[in-house]
Parts: structure tokens; C-alpha cells; sequence
């Protein structure tokens, strides 16, 4: 018999309790590898990082206080204190309830203020700066897979995208499956990607690197796999990139796509050399399976992108339906 | 996917819907079926099935209506914990690559489920039993307005539950998420009985959820005691009241928002279908319209029990009456113009966006006030440190940060990042557990003597409580930071050693609430073991303010022998002070009395019958369900043998009983 039978299991204990600490400790230093979110390598994670701590900021001016007094005054009118001041029928103070009205008011205001302002600037519809063009990426959802369009250079590829550091790219999002969300922790915003309907997301990579890609909303089975590789690449790796896509021999055309957006997960980066110029569209509008897109299909091809001050932005088929 | 064949006889039920191959499912069952089989057999092993019927499942006393709604809610924290400790455990094993011992399409059940039954079958009953034990004798009244509805309300809650427990042994529960967006909920996209067994749950329990809604504003609109205004309600009442209004206001969007899902899975509409206009959105947004305010159903009424406790135990009243009665109104107002906050991802206009981030921050302005008000409350007071009081505590340090929170993501763009990730599953427990949970053990062990008769073991309720709190902040602060690192809900597997050791953490938190679980089973196992010593003969065991403790524990069936008189708030403190609280008095009337009835929980019954055949498609059986429980309800408004008098003579019995206990020698 092992003559101490939980011995081993008592040292790998507390080894691995050790090191959990040690991680837990250096959990807040470590903020550089682990703390996505505040760890942004883009503006617009940049700017949410900071609402996060302005607004935490602001918040832990009265939370602070509330759990002071909590304890402070349970401890000091405990029943067993005799000392302190009793007024059994003591129940109301102008004085008290304004300044109790009032603090909570004061921070909203001002939080307030911080949301309308951010809301705006940070629309994920809003274009970021830039003298030229900016990249533009299609983003479509299966199930389970992300597949990314490159209309300017013609190319396609699955669960990996790449992007210049630097220049912006302007993200129109649909859903060939259920609902998803398209989020890059480290980017910023995330939005979500739904059938027949369009969104838009603006972001900017401006450190290279290997971004986590996921989908942030539950969408099935296969969903915990539904990530993909956001590669940040200089200028000259994101050309290298593209010719390198460019170059393979699978071409992305009605039929391909049908196999692709079959069910399963993706477990490896694939890359289409040629892409059908209106797939994007035909998808967004559902009318895969109907060549040309017809009536029967009411959701109407419409190339004009949505533009940012539509209060809801419209599913496609309200756009535009011929009769 | 070919169709599956529908039999005349049995629809789509077939052998092969019990998950034999599941071992751990299996597992399951058998637990539960021989929890029941014991239950059954120890009632039939002491003959009590007489007295189980009369005494208890034909009640329409609103006291021990409630207490069935509170032994529902423990059942099924049970059942709903379970599923929280294996997703926790699930999580810390599979977050190093491995798949865990879970498949994604058990986990997958198992999250939709533990947030359906914590919600449905745990909160909800939870917070409706305290509101039916407590409210009537609050405000002075004899039972609620309607005892017969409060009857078939319970037992359609009850029938909802089962449906939800059956289908874990025949068929399986949706794999879609608490609240079962489609188009994943689908036919497309879930072909199974799952989303059905969750649509017809729900719809049965909702609809007794919401005639419990009406039963109890029209109690306290009309039954309250002579002199007792709307100013001088207990607070307790007041956010019974609100809670109440948001029922009846919120549940019909429910109702209808599964009932047009419902019609997209029967007969093919395309409400919220991809295909031929459907509009998924649509349905996100009615859900929410009701998903909101139900947040604010389930903590209303906790707000009430924090206000009772911390007044009763602080012997002061409550700071700010006037102020906290507001409160409660504007909350009960704005939540029904916040819902968009769960969805600022979905692509609304940055206007939109900041509308309603903005009105969820003036949620937290009564809420605010709220505290400041429980806070001096206490200041000046004498404060015992009791149970309830400890979880009142517990609950405003928790909740503050729970608050924090909450607001920090209805700031759109903060929540762009945080939307879906742990930091919103850490948030929501915060508010809940924190909020809901902690003021129903509080008001559990406030108000368990008056139901009984005798006190809990509060050394066991002090271990139970600071298992929990410490156990919440283990299994939950780690959620925070996961969530800052990006990691989103929902995932089955994983791949971070990182995440992996706060994973564990987590888990580890997760089994110190079970503990405190354990404490409380134990508690009140030791608490009926030792009832003589935990006795209350007062039926004022801690000094109370409100109506409720100015009858015995437990309170005679009639509630009061003689209605009070109201004078102001706090009525059975002034009582008290003036000395006419313990006058025993001379002649009483007849009572005027409603009889058990066991329609409600025939037509509970009937209704598990009538979804189990929805689900199933089984027609026959679904039309003669229905046909049934119509025929019931109507018959028994045919039935005149429903009320009768209790005799001045047996009152005065009763009341003398209790004045005797009262009196000095005892």
C-alpha cells in the first residue's frame, strides 16, 4: 500500500494551487498578454477601454462610499453598542434624501454625457479618418466558419483575416446561418452578423500581431470553434498576403460556396484565388439558389451601401421590392 | 434531414426519445425518479395522502400556497445548481483542449436549462410564495382576492416545471439559450422537441404567473385594512404591488412573442424565420420588452424584504418612506424603457444606442436612493445582527458592484466589447444572486417563523450565508476578468491555460455555494429537530413593525380574527406602542371563508397532459387535454359549494389558544 495515499495528491495540490495564486496575482501586470480589452491594439478598442475605466472611475466615486458606510454603519449602531446614538422614530431628512437624489443624478449626468458623445463617435457604422481608401472586408457567417471577401483585390479566405496596420477596414457583415456576432476582443466592437440583413464596422489594427477572432454569440453546436485568426500585418506582409492568396487555384463561385457553407467547423485557414464578383450580395439577399435574383426572392439586390444616420438599419428587403 | 414520421397514435414520441445512450443523463433520471419514488413512498408509508390532499395540494389558503411556491423554488435551485456545477466543471476541464466529459449538444441543454429554471422555476416561484405568505397579512386581509385562481396559478407553474424535468428523461430541451432566439429556435435550426418542450413550459407557466399577477394587485387594491391608505402599505406591499403591475404588463408580450414563435414551428408561418421576410430582430426585441421587466419582477419585491429587514432589525423605521415608495415607481416605469440595452450590438443608430443607455442609467437613480435609504436606516439605529440581516448586508455590498456593472455596459460603446462575454455573466449573477437570491434567504429565514411557527437555526444560516457570499465573489470575480480578456459565454471547450486556472477558480467558487447549499438543507433539517427550542409563541419573534407578526405563528387560517385598524405606517409597531396589540378581545363575528377546491391542481394535471401532447404532436391527446381542463374550469364555476362560515365560537377558541400562549407564564 502507498504509504501515504493522498500524499501525492495533497503536493500536486497545493503545487498547482501555488501557481494558481501566482497567476491570479499576476493577473493585473500581465494585463499585456491576457486583459484583451485593456490591451487594445487599435483605436477603437483604444477609446472603449478608456470609457470602461472613465465610467468605472465615475462610479467608484459613490460605490466606494455605499460599501464604507455599509459597514461602517452596521458596525457602529450594532445593537450590542450601547454608546451610539438611538432615535427609534427618526425617519426623515431633507437634508439627506437631496444629497441622496442628488449624487446618483450628478453621475448619471455626467455618465450621460460621456454615452451620448461616445455613441456617436464610436458608431461602429462610422467611418474612421484616412486620406485613401479603406480596406474593405465582407464578412459572412456560417455555420461554423467566418468567411472574409476582398472585393478590392478579388480574393477570399476562411477563418483568417488579414489586415494592414494602419488603414482602416470598413467591414459589411451578413449571415448565411443564424445569428452571430463578429468580435475581435483586441480590435474593439464587436457587431453582430445576421441573415438577409446588413451591418457595418469600422475598426483599425495598429500594432502587427495575431489577433483571437470569435464569434460572440451563440449560434449551435459547433459554436465554441467558430473562430478565426485576425492577422495585423505591415504594409508589405498584407501584400505578400494577398498575392499569396491570390495564387490559389480554388475559386469561390456559387458552387463552392454551397459546399462551404455546409455545416461544420473549419479547423484550418483555406483561401479562394478568384472570388464571383456579386456572391456577397446574392448571399446578403438570399438569392443563392435563384440565378438571376428574382422576385420570388423579395430580398432585391441592392449594392448601395446603408448609410449610418438609418435610425434601424433596415434588413434588405425593405429596401427596395419591385413589383 | 428527412421528416419525422408522425404516428396518429403516438405522434412523435417513440422509444428512441429516452436517452438511454446518455449515461449521464440516465444518471440523472434515476436520481430524479427515485427522489420522487422515495417522497411517494414515505407519503404512503405514513398515510398521509389524506391530509396531503386536503390539508395542502386542494389549499387555497394563500399562506400555504406560498409555501408550495417556496418548496418548488428549492426544488428546482436543486436542479438548476446541478446544471451550474457541471458547466462550471465542464469549462474547467475542457479549457486545455480537451472536449471535457460533456458533448457540445448536452452543454448546450444544460446552459438553456440552468438559465429557464433559475429564472422560471426558482426566482419566480421563489419571490411569488414570499409575496403570497406575506402580502395578505400585511395589509390585513383574510386571503387574497381570489383563492381559487391563486390556486391554479401555482399549479401552472408546477405543471411548467414538470414539463421542463420530463423533458430531460424523454425527448431533450432546447439547445438554444435561456430565451431561445431564433432563427436558431427555428425548425430550421432545431428540429427537436427541444424548443417546443421550452415554448410550452413557459406558456403554461407563464399564464399562471400572470393570473397570479391579477389576483395580487386586486388584493391589495381592494383588501387592505381600514385606515391603511396607500401611503401607509408596507413597503414590502408596495413592491409586491409594482412587481405585480409589471406581471400583468410584461407577461401577455411573452405570451405572445412564443405563441407567434410557437406558429412558425406548427404551421409554418415566418414571424421570425431567414426566409420570406421574417424578422428575427423582431422577436429579440419582444422578448426583451418583456426580458426586462422581468428583472425588475423578480428584484422589486427583494428591495420590499431588504426594507422590511433592515427596519425591523435596526427597531427603527424605515428612513425615507415617502422617498423609497417613488423609487419603486419610477424603477417600475423606466424598466419598460430600457430593453435595448441587452442588444446596442445588433446595429441600431448610434441614437438609439445612447437613448437607451442613457434611460438604464436613470434606473440606477432610485436605485441609488434606494440604498441611501436602507443605509440610514440603520444610522441611529440598533442594529441586531441577525440572519436576514446579514444577507441584507451582504446584499448591498454585493448589488453596488453588481450595479457598477451594470451601468459601466449600458454605456454602448463599453458594452460593444463586453456584450456576451463572462463580464456579462458575472454582471447579471451579480444583480441576481446578490439582489434576488440573497433577499429571498433573507426574507426565508424573516419570515420562515411566521410560516411555521418556529425559528431557523440561525448558527446554520450564519455558516450558509457566508458560504454563499464568499462563495459568490469566488466563482464569480473571476467571471469579470475572463470577460476582460475576451472570453465570451456559452463556449462548450476551449484552449487557454490562462483562462484554464480561472476556470478552476470559478469552479472552485461554485462548490462553496454548494456548500452553502448544504447549510441551508442542513439548517432547516436541524431547525425541525429542534422546533420545541426554536419555538415562537408570540408570533412576534423579532420585534416587528408590519401586520404580518400581529397574529400567531403560524397565523390561524382566517388570518385575523378581527381586522385591524390602521393608523399609520408601521401599523403593528404603533399597535405596540399604544398596548392594544395584546388586548384580547371580547366577542368576534363569523368568518366568511372559502372552501379547498381540487380543481387547480386537476387542471395543473391536465396541463403537463396537454404539452407533453403539444410537444409531442400527439393531437388527439392535446385536443382531449384541453377539452378537459376547459370543461373543469368551467364546471367549477357551477360549483355553489365553495365558501362557508367559520362560527364565532370557533374563533374565540382559536384566538383564546393564542392569547394564552401569550400570556406571561409561557
Amino acid at each position: 500500500m502507498d504509504p501515504e495515499p493522498f500524499g501525492g495528491l495533497l503536493r500536486r495540490t497545493s503545487r498547482w494551487l501555488v501557481r494558481a495564486s501566482a497567476v491570479l496575482a499576476a493577473a493585473p501586470l500581465l494585463g499585456g498578454c491576457q486583459m484583451a480589452l485593456m490591451n487594445p491594439a487599435g483605436p477603437i478598442g483604444a477609446e472603449e477601454k478608456s470609457i470602461i475605466l472613465l465610467a468605472t472611475g465615475l462610479m467608484l466615486i459613490v460605490v466606494i462610499p455605499v460599501i464604507v458606510m455599509t459597514i461602517a454603519f452596521a458596525w457602529r449602531y450594532r445593537a450590542s453598542n450601547e454608546n451610539a446614538t438611538y432615535a427609534p422614530d427618526w425617519h426623515h431628512s431633507n437634508w439627506i434624501e437631496a444629497i441622496g437624489w442628488a449624487i446618483p443624478c450628478l453621475i448619471v449626468l455626467a455618465l450621460g454625457d460621456v454615452t451620448w458623445a461616445s455613441s456617436h463617435k464610436l458608431d461602429p457604422w462610422a467611418r474612421i479618418p484616412y486620406a485613401g481608401k479603406p480596406l474593405e472586408v465582407e464578412v459572412v457567417s456560417l455555420d461554423w466558419k467566418w468567411l472574409f471577401i476582398y472585393p478590392q483585390y478579388h480574393v477570399a479566405s476562411v477563418n483568417e483575416l488579414a489586415m494592414p496596420i494602419g488603414r482602416p477596414v470598413h467591414f459589411r457583415l451578413t449571415s448565411a446561418t443564424v445569428m452571430n456576432s463578429f468580435f475581435i476582443p483586441r480590435l474593439g466592437s464587436q457587431i453582430y452578423t445576421m441573415t438577409g440583413m446588413e451591418t457595418q464596422l469600422n475598426l483599425r489594427a495598429d500594432r502587427p500581431g495575431v489577433y483571437q477572432g470569435i464569434s460572440a454569440n451563440y449560434s449551435g453546436k459547433g459554436f465554441a470553434d467558430m473562430k478565426f485568426k485576425a492577422l495585423a500585418l505591415g504594409p508589405s506582409g498584407f501584400k505578400a498576403w494577398i498575392a499569396r492568396a491570390g495564387t490559389a487555384k480554388a475559386r469561390l463561385d456559387l458552387a463552392s460556396y454551397k459546399t462551404l457553407s455546409m455545416h461544420g467547423v473549419a479547423r484550418a485557414a483555406t483561401y479562394y484565388g478568384a472570388v464571383d464578383p456579386m456572391l456577397y450580395d446574392k448571399i446578403l439577399n438570399r438569392c443563392v439558389d435563384t440565378t438571376p435574383c428574382t422576385d420570388d426572392a423579395p430580398h432585391l439586390a441592392t449594392t448601395k451601401p446603408m448609410t449610418p444616420d438609418m435610425a434601424m438599419r433596415m434588413p434588405a428587403s425593405t429596401s427596395k421590392h419591385k413589383s | 434531414m428527412s421528416p419525422v414520421p408522425v404516428s396518429p397514435l403516438f405522434g412523435k414520441l417513440t422509444l428512441d426519445a429516452i436517452p438511454y445512450h446518455e449515461p449521464i443523463i440516465m444518471t440523472a433520471v434515476g436520481g430524479m425518479v427515485l427522489a420522487g419514488v422515495t417522497v411517494l413512498g414515505l407519503i404512503t408509508y405514513f398515510g398521509r395522502w389524506r391530509w396531503l390532499w386536503d390539508e395542502w395540494l386542494t389549499s387555497v389558503d394563500h399562506k400555504r400556497i406560498g409555501v408550495m411556491y417556496i418548496i418548488l423554488a428549492l426544488v428546482m435551485l436543486l436542479r438548476g445548481f446541478a446544471d451550474a456545477l457541471m458547466m462550471r466543471t465542464q469549462q474547467a476541464l475542457a479549457s486545455t483542449g480537451g472536449a471535457g466529459y460533456l458533448p457540445p449538444q448536452h452543454f448546450d441543454q444544460i446552459f438553456t436549462a440552468h438559465g429557464v429554471i433559475m429564472i422560471f422555476f426558482m426566482a419566480m416561484p421563489f419571490v411569488v410564495g414570499l409575496m403570497n405568505i406575506v402580502m395578505p397579512l400585511q395589509i390585513g386581509a383574510r386571503d387574497v382576492a381570489f383563492p381559487y385562481l391563486n390556486s391554479v396559478s401555482f399549479w401552472l407553474t408546477v405543471a411548467g416545471a414538470a414539463l421542463v424535468n420530463i423533458s430531460l428523461g424523454v425527448g431533450e430541451f432546447a439547445h438554444t439559450g435561456w430565451l431561445a432566439y431564433p432563427p436558431l429556435s427555428e425548425p430550421t435550426y432545431s428540429a427537436g422537441v427541444g424548443v417546443d418542450y421550452y415554448l410550452w413550459s413557459l406558456q403554461i407557466a407563464g399564464i399562471g404567473t400572470l393570473l397570479s399577477g391579477v389576483n395580487l394587485i386586486t388584493t391589495i387594491l381592494t383588501m387592505r385594512a381600514p385606515g391603511m391608505t396607500m401611503m401607509r402599505m408596507p413597503v414590502f406591499t408596495w413592491t409586491t404591488l409594482c412587481a405585480n403591475m409589471l406581471i400583468v404588463a410584461a407577461f401577455p408580450i411573452l405570451t405572445v412573442t412564443f405563441a407567434m414563435l410557437s406558429l412558425d414551428r406548427y404551421v409554418g408561418t415566418h414571424f421570425f424565420t431567414n426566409a420570406a421576410c421574417g424578422n428575427p430582430m423582431m422577436y429579440v426585441n419582444l422578448i426583451w420588452a418583456w426580458g426586462h421587466p422581468e428583472v425588475y419582477i423578480l428584484i422589486l419585491p427583494c428591495f420590499g424584504i431588504y426594507s422590511e429587514v433592515i427596519a425591523t432589525f435596526s427597531s427603527k423605521r424605515l428612513f425615507g418612506y415617502t422617498s423609497m415608495v417613488y423609487a419603486t415607481v419610477a424603477i417600475t416605469v423606466l424598466s419598460f424603457v430600457v430593453w435595448l440595452h441587452h442588444f446596442f450590438t445588433m446595429g441600431s443608430g448610434a441614437d438609439v444606442n445612447a437613448f437607451f443607455g442613457i434611460m438604464t442609467m436613470i434606473i440606477s437613480i432610485p436605485t441609488g436612493v434606494k440604498i441611501f435609504n436602507w443605509l440610514f436606516t440603520m444610522y441611529r439605529g440598533r442594529v441586531r445582527i441577525e440572519v436576514p440581516v446579514l444577507w441584507t448586508l451582504g446584499f448591498i455590498i454585493t448589488f453596488v458592484i453588481g450595479g457598477m456593472t451594470g451601468v459601466l455596459m449600458a454605456v454602448p460603446p463599453a458594452d460593444f466589447v463586453l456584450h456576451n462575454s463572462l463580464f456579462l455573466i458575472a454582471h447579471f449573477h451579480n444583480a441576481i444572486i446578490g439582489g434576488v437570491v440573497f433577499g429571498c434567504m433573507a426574507g426565508f429565514n424573516y419570515w420562515f417563523p411566521k410560516a411555521f411557527g418556529f425559528r431557523l437555526d440561525p448558527r446554520l444560516g450564519k455558516i450558509s450565508f457566508w458560504f454563499w457570499l464568499v462563495g459568490f465573489y469566488v466563482a464569480f470575480m473571476p467571471l469579470y476578468a475572463l470577460g476582460l480578456m475576451g472570453m465570451t459565454r456559452r463556449l462548450d471547450h476551449l484552449n487557454n491555460p490562462v483562462w484554464h486556472v480561472y476556470l478552476v477558480v470559478a469552479m472552485f467558487g461554485a462548490v462553496l455555494i454548494l456548500f452553502g447549499i448544504f447549510a441551508q438543507i442542513a439548517q432547516i433539517v436541524v431547525s425541525v429537530v429542534n422546533r420545541e427550542k426554536l419555538r415562537d409563541l408570540t408570533g412576534d419573534p423579532w420585534n416587528g413593525r408590519t401586520l404580518e407578526w400581529a397574529v400567531s405563528s403560524p397565523p390561524p387560517f382566517y388570518n385575523f380574527a378581527r381586522i385591524p385598524h390602521v393608523r399609520g405606517v408601521d401599523a403593528f409597531w404603533d399597535m405596540k406602542q399604544s398596548g392594544e396589540a395584546s388586548a384580547l378581545h371580547a366577542g368576534y363575528s363569523r368568518i366568511h371563508m372559502p372552501r379547498n377546491t381540487g380543481t387547480g391542481v386537476i387542471l395543473g394535471g391536465l396541463s403537463i397532459v396537454l404539452g407533453f401532447a403539444l410537444v409531442w404532436h400527439i393531437w388527439w391527446l392535446a385536443g382531449l387535454g384541453f377539452a378537459a381542463m376547459l370543461a373543469l374550469a368551467i364546471s367549477h364555476t357551477f360549483d355553489e359549494n365553495r365558501d362557508y362560515y367559520v362560527s364565532s365560537r370557533e374563533v374565540a377558541r382559536i384566538e383564546a389558544q393564542y392569547f394564552q400562549q401569550l400570556s406571561p407564564e409561557n
